[in-house]
């Protein structure tokens, strides 16, 4: 599993998607013929891959809106979207 | 003197209530321009007048996002024979449902893409009869089919959907795995489905036309393997194996009534598609009932949910809850008892003549196919029980 690069620009690609589940109370990543759980957290990161920010300036976001450590911040986002990259769901 | 304790009334243990679905199958239609000897339609096809309205599909899909579904699998026959399946698309993507297109890629498909593109289609899976024309249009019975569905594939690629390439794999056609491969490369798909037939519906009664050898079997297995680790990154091959062949049984459908729910053509709600086949269960029509009071309380669903119905050798077994004892179809077709182990585990007594039954089937000339149609169920005899 390789974690993507702070200046990568990551997008979903089309027929993948995330959800709030109202039934399950939590967010679902939608891929075809897969459903995924995710956390709050990566819900979060997820809701600003739009195929124009970096991962840097996802990390930006987050780090500001969390109060969190930018780097620590940017890791996380780094290793969180490097796995799902390796599943095929996210694009760079 | 009133006796209230709990031993007095002999209360039907209260069931608990079960998780809620993620997928649903909605079988649109029955209609398709292709004629599949393995087609999982049942042998008595529902006819078009008999079909759900748009009105109520609609009120189905939106029930299901509501009790949970996540997935909905659009399917048939095939699915764009209905005309309505654009206002039923976006009538999903409204309600929050994840749309499959499950299609032939024939007849309507191409002219209806662009619009079902536009309703916001999320992925497609297209069918694949064979890697090449001649062997492809004998098997669907479709001249022209082949070549049709190719440039359906790359339209749908066009459009930037992810499209899924489904081949249903048997004896007519097990050699061109390799070749199916390349061509699922070649296409641009995202995800290739190798799927060994499995002998339900048409395919149950084509059985010996269709059944391939252990050693096709396993060379085509081989072959899949190969793929899989020079592609990755480029295809993921997702395997259905062979049960006839295999040391234990699929947990169909993920078990009976705890993942997916599938609609008829005409309304009704099955555990899985083959369900029918089994006399003496009680399906409830979405024309008579809400899909969650189905889902929860339908007497065919409790029928084999859990493990409570099984007997010896499921019952005591440590992989109950891993395959749930099988599938009940094949358990009901192939030894009249839709409560026994799965003939397909080894660890059931019969394993032994359903794994002789296929191997002499496999080595015994092929019969000709009995191509589905309206009103075959007559005519088609069964493929043979043990
Ligand atoms: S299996 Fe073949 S005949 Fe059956 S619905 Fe699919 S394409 Fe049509
Ligand atoms: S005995 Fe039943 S539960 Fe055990 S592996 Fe076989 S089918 Fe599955």
């Amino acid at each position: 599993m390789s974690a993507l690069a702070a200046e990568d620009v990551p997008r979903l690609p089309r027929g993948v998607k995330v959800r709030y589940d109202e039934v399950r109370s939590r967010h679902v990543l939608l891929a075809p013929e897969r459903a995924f759980d995710i956390d709050e957290i990566a819900a979060a990161i997820l809701e600003l891959v739009d195929g124009h920010t970096s991962v840097a300036a996802i990390a930006d976001v987050l780090a500001a809106r969390f109060e969190a450590p930018r780097d620590v911040v940017c890791a996380d986002v780094q290793a969180m979207l490097g796995d799902l990259a390796a599943k095929r769901v996210i694009e760079r | 003197m009133n006796d209230l304790s709990p031993r007095a009334t002999p209360a039907v243990p209260a069931r608990p209530e079960p998780a809620p679905p993620i997928g649903l199958l909605a079988e649109l239609t029955h209609r398709c321009p292709l004629r599949c000897p393995y087609c999982s339609n049942p042998l008595e096809l529902d006819r078009r007048e008999s079909e759900l309205d748009t009105a109520t599909w609609m009120r189905v899909l939106s029930e299901a996002a509501a009790i949970g579904v996540l997935h909905v699998h659009l399917s048939g026959g095939e699915p764009t024979a209905r005309a309505d399946l654009v206002d039923l698309t976006a009538h999903c993507a409204r309600v929050g449902l994840y749309t499959n297109l499950i299609t032939s890629g024939i007849g309507r498909a191409d002219a209806m893409l662009d619009a079902l593109s536009d309703a916001g289609l999320d992925h497609v899976q297209l069918s694949l009869q064979g890697a090449h024309a001649q062997t492809a249009d004998r098997i669907g019975g479709y001249a022209g089919g082949h070549d049709k569905k190719l440039a359906f594939a790359r339209r749908v690629v066009e459009l930037g959907l992810p499209l899924t390439v489904n081949a249903v794999i048997h004896r007519g056609n097990i050699d061109e795995v390799a070749d199916m491969i390349d061509l699922a490369v070649a296409l641009k798909a995202k995800r290739l489905e190798i799927a060994h037939t499995q002998y339900y519906g048409w395919a149950f009664v084509n059985r010996a036309a269709l059944m391939p050898t252990r050693a096709e079997v396993e060379r085509s297995l081989a072959i899949v393997e190969a793929a899989r680790q020079r592609l990755e990154g480029v295809l993921v091959i997702d395997l259905v194996i062979p049960d006839y062949y295999a040391r234990f049984p699929k947990a169909c459908t993920g078990g009976w009534g705890r993942r997916t729910l599938n609609v008829t053509p005409t309304g009704k709600v099955l555990p899985c598609h083959a369900a029918e086949s089994i006399p003496g269960l009680e399906f409830w029509n979405v024309r008579d009932h809400a899909l969650g009071d189905i889902w929860r309380q339908g007497p065919a669903f409790n029928a084999f949910r859990g493990t409570d119905w099984m007997q010896e050798p499921c019952r005591s077994c440590a992989r109950k809850e891993m395959d749930f004892g099988g599938c009940r179809c094949q358990a009901m077709a192939l030894l009249g008892d839709a409560a026994a182990t799965d003939p397909a585990c080894t660890l059931s007594p019969f394993h032994g003549r359903m794994e002789d039954r296929a191997a002499g089937e496999a080595a015994a000339e092929a019969p000709s196919y009995q191509y589905r149609a309206m009103g075959g169920g007559a005519a088609a005899g069964p493929g043979g029980a043990l």
